[in-house]
Formats: C-alpha cells, structure tokens, sequence
C-alpha cells in the first residue's frame, strides 16, 4: 500500500494501534496508540513504572503484546522476536548494557554478524568499521580494547555503536544518558539529530526532562501504563511535563518533612576506601536522620556502602555509636543493627523461586526455631503481620516472590529486613521500578523510621526522591564524595554540579547541536 | 482422571490437582509406570523376594544419593562419591585388619567410626577447596574422584583389599543380609537416612539455609548467611552419606577393589535428577532421590528379568534415563 512515494510521508513508520501487555492477571499497560514519523524524534516520558520500557519491548519484539497490534508503513505486522525487528529495520538500543565484558569493543559490534574473509573474521576490517562508528558517535576508542576496561559510559556508547551497525529506519533509545554525563549526553544528542535528519524514525526513551524537550519533535506521556497525552514538544514546559507524568501535585509525593535529625551520630565514618570503587570517604549519620547518597551511576556509592556493612572487602575507621567497629562479614552489621537492603532486588535482595514465608525469615531464621527445627506456625503468624504492616498485595499467601509486582516486593524486602530490628537502614534505589503508589508508601515508611529515632541513609538516582525526603545530601563522583548539600542548597542544579564536576550552562548545553 | 467425577466437589479437587508439583509427583508416577511395565515382562517381578532383593541392592546409591541431594540443591556436585566410596571401603578394611583393639565387636564398632570420619574428611576436602579455592566444584571433584581412585589403588597393590579375619566377616555380614522386622537391614538403612535427611533438609534452619544457597547464592549472602559454610557442609553430609553406604557395603563382599564404586556418581547424580531436585540448586526432594534410586536398580532388575536389551548395556540405559529425565523437568517447569 505504502508504493506511492507521495503518500508514504504521510505515513507512520511505526505504529502502535491499541495495544495492552498482562503479565499474568496484571495489566501493565493498557490500550496505547502511537504514531511515529520517519524524520521524528518522539520522546516517551514517564515515571518509573509507567510502563515505558514495557511499551519499549512490545514494539521492538521483545514482547507480544496481549491485544492490540503493531504496524510498520501502516501493515500490521508480528515480529517473531528483536531479530525479525532489526532485519525490517527496527532496532533498540538497550539501557542496560548488553556487552560480552571480555570481547574487545570491534568483536562487541560486530557479534553475530562478523565479517569474512573466506573462512577467516576479516579482524582488520572490523576494527577498522568499529572506529569509524565509535568516532561518528563522538568518542575514541580503541576497537581492540577490551570492554571490561571501558567505562560504563563508553559502554554505552559501543552499545549505541553496535545498534546502529544494522540498516535501521527506526532507533528506540531506552534511557540512554542515565549514565552519561553532560558532555556525553550533548554528543549522543547530536548524533540523534543526525539520525533523525537523515530521515530516521527515533523513539527517546527519558525521564530527564529539560533532555526531553531540547531533542523531542513530540512527546508521549504514560502514566500507570496508560497513555495519558500526545503533544508537540514545542507546546510543553518541563513543569508541564511533570505534572502530566506524576498525575498531581508532586508536593503530596514526599511526607512532610519533619526535623527528626538529632545532634547524636550513631554512624562515623572516616577514611573509607573500598578498592576499586571508592576512596578516603568520610561521612556522620545522625539519629533520626535521612542522609542520601546521590551521584551518576558508577560513582561509587552501592560499593561504599556495601564495603561499610561488610558485604565487600574495604578498609578504614567506622564508629557506631562512638565505639570503634569492624563488620567482615554482613552477619556482623546486622547484629549491630544495620541492615543493608539492596538495589538488586530480584538479584541480591529475594529469592524469586520461593514463597513469601521463606522470603520473609530468612535472614533472621534463628528467631524462629525451637533447637533445630523450624517452627512453622509462628513464621506463618509474622507473615501475616507484615502482609498487614507492610500493606503487601498477593492474590495468594503461596505466591512465589516472583509473581509479586515490583512494589510489593521492596515490601517484602523491607518486612524481612525490618525483622532484624535495625537502627540504621540503608535503602539503595528504594523505589526503582515501582508504581507511584507504592512510591508514597515507601517514603511515608523511610519518614517514619526516621520518626522513630532510626537513621535512614537513601542512595538513589533519583534526584528529585533525595531532595524529597532527605534531611541532607552527600554527592559521590568517580569513588570520592565531592560535596555535601542540605537545606535550602538541595537543588537539582546544585547536585548535578557536583555529581559532574562541571558547572553547566544548560540552555548552552542543549542548543549546541542545533546549529 | 475418571475417578474425580465421583467426588461431589470436583472443582476443588481439580484445583488441589492442578496445585500439585508435577515434578514432585513425576518421579512417583514413573516408578509406578516401572513396576507394571516389570510384572507384564516376568511375574516374578513382583515376588515380594524380587522386591526385596531390589531394594536391598539399591541401598548403596540410595544412600549416598540422599547426600548428593543436599549438594545438587545447594547448587554443587559431587563427581568423587563412588571413588570416595572406594577409598572409605578400602581404608575401612585396612583398619579391620590391623587388630588394634581388642575384640572383634569393639574392632567394627570403631571400624564403623573410622569410616564416617573418613568420609567426612573427605568430604571437607572437596567443600574447603571448593568454597575457599572458589573453583567449579566440577573441577574439584573431578580431581579428587582421581585422587581418592589412585590411592585406593595404591593402599590395594593393584589389587583388592579383603577382610582377612573369617570370625569378623561373619560378624559383620548381617548388616547386609540381616533382616529385621520383615525388611532387610540396609532397607532399614536407606528409611533411617530418608527421614534424617528430610528432617534436616525441611525442618532446620540450615535445611533452608541449603535451598536459599541453591536458589540464589547473592540473596543468601545479603541475608547474613554463611554461604561458604552452608555449601561446605552439604559435601561433609555427602561424605557420611557416603561412609553410611560403604559400611552397608563392605560386608557384602567383605573387600574393596579397584573398581568398587565405579559409576556410582552417574547412578546418585541420575537418582536425584530423576528425583525431581533442580540440578541448577533451589528444591531438594529427598524422597523423590529414594525413589529415584529404586527405579535405576529396577530398571537393571527388569533387564535381567527380560532379555529384551542384553543387561551389558544396562550404563547406556542408566545415562539415556538421566537424559530423558532432564527433559521432562524442563517441560514441567515451562508449563509452571
């Protein structure tokens, strides 16, 4: 149909016409139609949650959707997986970086598809290929380096490089500057505005907004999974776009804060290193006080705190409660009364394959045994509790742990860690992949820990999360922390300074690459 | 299926159906399926004798299947566990043989200690070099299963390690032959390990601890437990599994070889796959392991019975089995 060259830009590349994607009786995105233009960059903003990556997969071929359709040029069509996508010339660059760590960055970009010379790789070739697209994306990197050796940055950037090696039409960029900083977020951006005045379709996946409205033609916002608005970028303010993500008044997200913070430091920490990932970090928690961790991704943050609690080899002086301790292993911590709930939590924090009750006691297992044996019944009764305490939502009180949705599992995993009872809790990415309900609950939750005397230290990526909750913000870059922000001082603006180390001109920044 | 129509509520009994663990009920299933294919090739098949004789001979892998259980569901392996066997079995008789204490009861009673404390030893070797060496445990028991093959070889001369005093040999040959309440004493065996094994591995905390390594070595971790500990503990309980099987053993023959134990890994390894414990680690059936152990030796007795397949060829059924058996596993778990 689409043969008549006059027609066809009227056209949309891609289209999404209705459709829904259930996992089991869960609908996680409900009835979306979209229409994406060959020389268009749409953006899809969101919050965490909203079901942008979910959206992502379905056009992609990742996922099937459960009802609706999928069209390319206006024909319906159903791909049989990412691979039939890219052969009709639709490719997504992933946000987590899918790198083979001890291939060299050609043998990355070229993976599965390598070229010959008879029955030999054509190396030279590849290498050869491989610098030119890692050098039109506005890096230098050596194609023979081992990836393993790259940054998570330049990772990325190899990724997008491996991406665009396929014919393409259209690109989905799945939040690709969340580990970028701004220099290389301003380089990835014009290599976008090439692509797309080049004639290709790209979908921009983000919850940066100023980002968003410097390269976005349109933007859609989901919510909840729905899709809530189409509209031209140049009729949207940042400040609009986050009202129509959030859904309300951002203002009734956060708990009010309260001055819970006392003089007392129950945490010191002096000279810290934890080789590899951070060094010489010294910092106080006080009682009742919410300390975030902010930074890029890789600063060290995770790694320092998991040094701390005795999870990772690290090295230096940390006082609890003004007595010297040392944690070597995380049986240690805890029975001091620190617990450390991890942002992995389907890696590191729950046993996806078991049921609640087990999920529930298993790191204080020894509070419900009588001699050897596991006393089942008084487990059952604190599964109730928490069930109720916690507000967690199962169909089923013999789910398995991998059949909760992302909410009610940091749920869970705060009900088994709150067994331990802690003073000190250390929440790394508390509300990473869940709902914006469950977000309020979580954070009424870490506030009323602080409330009660407890200290919460928050590490999260979430920016404007950290400014919402905290009582003060230390900022890491490359291993080290670099500032400290409290008070009136505890601004986006303020923290990206220091998390960079640049101080940036935005609006020079975003209107570099459209010259 | 038919029968469900006759209870009033089929709806709940088809839910309670459909609930079932369809790996946890396979292995029982299959056995069943066993025992009527045995009666239509030979009826003496099911001649309570027949049964007996099964049983009995299927203790030894049984058993130590039981501690392979607690291995494979805590994510291990254990390759060594037949020439363990070898090694316990042959040191065991070397230590009969020394006369180092008085009296011929006193003799075994410690010559039973020694060969558990044997097999414990040699089960910490391959835990502590598996947990503190951070090597494949394929690796490792794949060089102790030569190491403990070797000396064994060396403690035997090349040849066979036999008890030498007749009054001791018949002492101890009831172990094996005996028959207490109506069932041979290493049925009594296999019972008594079944249910200790149950009990630790669903009942106790480290049990759980076992299947939470298993499932997910990470999570343990960021839980506070003791991963390296847990893990090095379930090949000490292999170990005495092993030590247990050996000393029901030994007075079968009243010797050990150069060849005793051979392909006793593939036969526990197939008993607990076919049993319905994950080899990726994460469930443990124990029973399902028992069962597991009798279909390999019925399926060698059914064999005999039938001169359908010459019974020389019984290792390429044995390894077909552990092949299927891992096919279905995955199907049943996709359908989950």
């Amino acid at each position: 149909m689409s043969d008549n060259p006059t027609k066809a830009a009227a056209v949309p590349v891609l289209e999404a016409r209705g459709i829904a994607k259930a996992f089991g009786p869960v609908e996680v995105l409900t009835d979306i139609s979209l229409r994406v233009m060959p020389g268009e960059v749409h953006a899809i903003i969101g919050e965490n949650g909203a079901g942008k990556s979910t959206l992502m997969k379905l056009l992609s071929g990742h996922l099937q959707p459960t009802r609706g359709t999928v069209a390319m040029d206006g024909e319906p069509v159903s791909f049989a997986g990412p691979v039939d996508a890219e052969h009709r010339g639709l490719v997504l660059v992933h946000q987590e970086i899918l790198l083979a760590p001890d291939l060299t960055v050609a043998q990355n970009i070229f993976m599965g598809r390598e070229l010959k010379r008879g029955l030999m790789v054509n190396d030279r070739e590849m290498n050869r290929q491989s610098a030119e697209a890692v050098q039109s994306l506005g890096a230098d990197i050596d194609p023979t380096t081992q990836i393993s050796r790259l940054s998570i940055a330049r990772r990325q950037l190899v990724q997008i490089a491996r991406a665009l090696q396929v014919p393409h039409r259209v690109v989905i960029f799945d939040e690709p500057t969340a580990s970028l900083t701004p220099f290389e977020t301003e380089a990835l951006l014009k290599v976008i505005r090439d692509l797309r005045d080049r004639g290709v379709a790209i979908l921009y996946i983000s919850h940066r907004l100023p980002e968003v409205g410097a390269i976005a033609d349109r933007i859609t916002v989901l919510r909840d999974g729905k899709l809530i608005a189409t509209r031209e970028a140049s009729e949207l303010q940042p400040v609009d776009m986050a009202r129509l993500m959030v859904g309300r008044d951002m203002s009734k997200l956060y708990p009010e804060r309260e001055d819970t913070a006392s003089h007392q430091n129950v945490l010191e920490v002096q000279n810290f290193d934890v080789p590899g990932y951070a060094r010489d970090a010294s910092f106080t928690l006080r009682k009742g006080e919410i300390l975030g961790f902010a930074g890029l991704i890789g600063a060290g943050r995770t790694e320092l705190l998991e040094g701390i609690v005795g999870l990772r080899t690290g090295h230096g002086e940390v006082k609890l409660n003004g007595n010297p301790v040392k944690f070597k292993t995380v049986r240690d911590s805890m029975a001091a009364g620190i617990v450390y709930l991890s942002e992995d939590r389907k890696g590191k924090g729950l046993l996806l394959a078991q049921d609640l009750r087990t999920n529930l006691t298993l790191a204080t297992l020894e509070k419900f045994t009588r001699g050897p044996l596991i006393e089942r019944k008084r487990e059952d009764n604190s599964l109730d509790k928490a069930i109720t305490d916690f507000d967690i939502r199962a169909r089923r009180r013999d789910l398995l742990a991998g059949q909760l949705s992302g909410g009610n599992q940091q749920k869970l995993l705060l009900a088994k860690m709150m067994l331990l009872e802690p003073s000190i809790v250390i929440i790394d990415e508390p509300t990473r992949g869940i709902d914006i309900g469950t977000k309020e609950q979580i954070y009424k939750f870490i506030a009323d820990l602080a409330k009660a005397g407890k200290s919460v230290i928050v590490i999260s990526s979430e920016m404007q999360e950290l400014i919402g909750i905290c009582h003060r913000i230390l900022v890491m870059r490359s291993s080290r922390i670099v500032g400290e922000v409290t008070g009136e001082a505890m601004t986006e603006d303020e923290i990206v300074v220091y998390a960079t180390g640049v101080k940036i001109n935005e609006a020079e920044l975003y209107s570099a690459g459209n010259a | 299926m038919t029968d469900t129509k006759t209870i009033t509520d089929t709806r709940g009994f088809g839910r309670k159906l459909a609930d079932l663990d369809k790996t946890a009920v396979a292995p029982f299933l299959a056995l069943a399926a066993l025992f009527v294919l045995g009666a239509l090739v030979n009826p003496n098949f099911l001649s309570i004798d027949n049964l007996l004789n099964v049983l009995t001979r299927s203790s030894f892998i049984a058993i130590i299947a039981i501690g392979a259980t607690f291995v494979i569901s805590a994510g291990g392996l254990d390759l060594s566990v037949g020439s363990m066997a070898a090694l316990v079995a042959g040191i065991m008789i070397l230590f009969l043989n020394s006369g180092a204490i008085d009296g011929d009861m006193a003799m075994l009673a410690t010559g039973i200690v020694v060969a558990i404390g044997v097999g414990a030893l040699a089960g910490l070797l391959n835990g502590a070099v598996i947990t503190i060496g951070k090597i494949e445990p394929f690796i490792v028991t794949l060089g102790t299963m030569a190491i403990f093959r070797s000396v064994t070889v060396w403690l035997a001369d090349g040849g066979s390690i036999a008890m030498k005093s007749i009054a001791m040999r018949n002492m101890f040959r009831p172990v094996y032959t005996g028959v207490f309440l109506g069932l041979p004493i290493p049925v009594w065996v296999i019972i008594a390990a079944g249910l200790l094994g149950a009990f630790i591995l669903y009942k106790t905390s480290f049990g759980r601890h076992v299947i939470a390594v298993g499932s997910n070595e990470d999570v343990a971790k960021y839980s506070g437990i003791h991963v390296n500990r847990v893990r090095a503990m379930t090949y000490i309980i292999q170990g005495i599994c092993v030590a247990i099987a050996v000393v029901v053993y030994v007075p079968r023959l009243g010797a050990a070889t150069t060849t005793t134990g051979m392909l006793w890994e593939l036969q526990a390894i197939t008993a607990v796959v076919i049993g319905g414990t994950a080899l990726r680690g994460g469930v443990g059936r124990i029973w399902g392991t028992i069962c597991g152990a009798f279909m390999l030796e019925i399926v060698g007795n059914i064999m005999v019975l039938s001169n359908i397949v010459s019974e020389y060829l019984i290792g390429a059924v044995q390894g077909t089995i552990i092949i299927i058996a891992m096919l279905v596993q995955r199907t049943l778990q996709k359908k989950k």
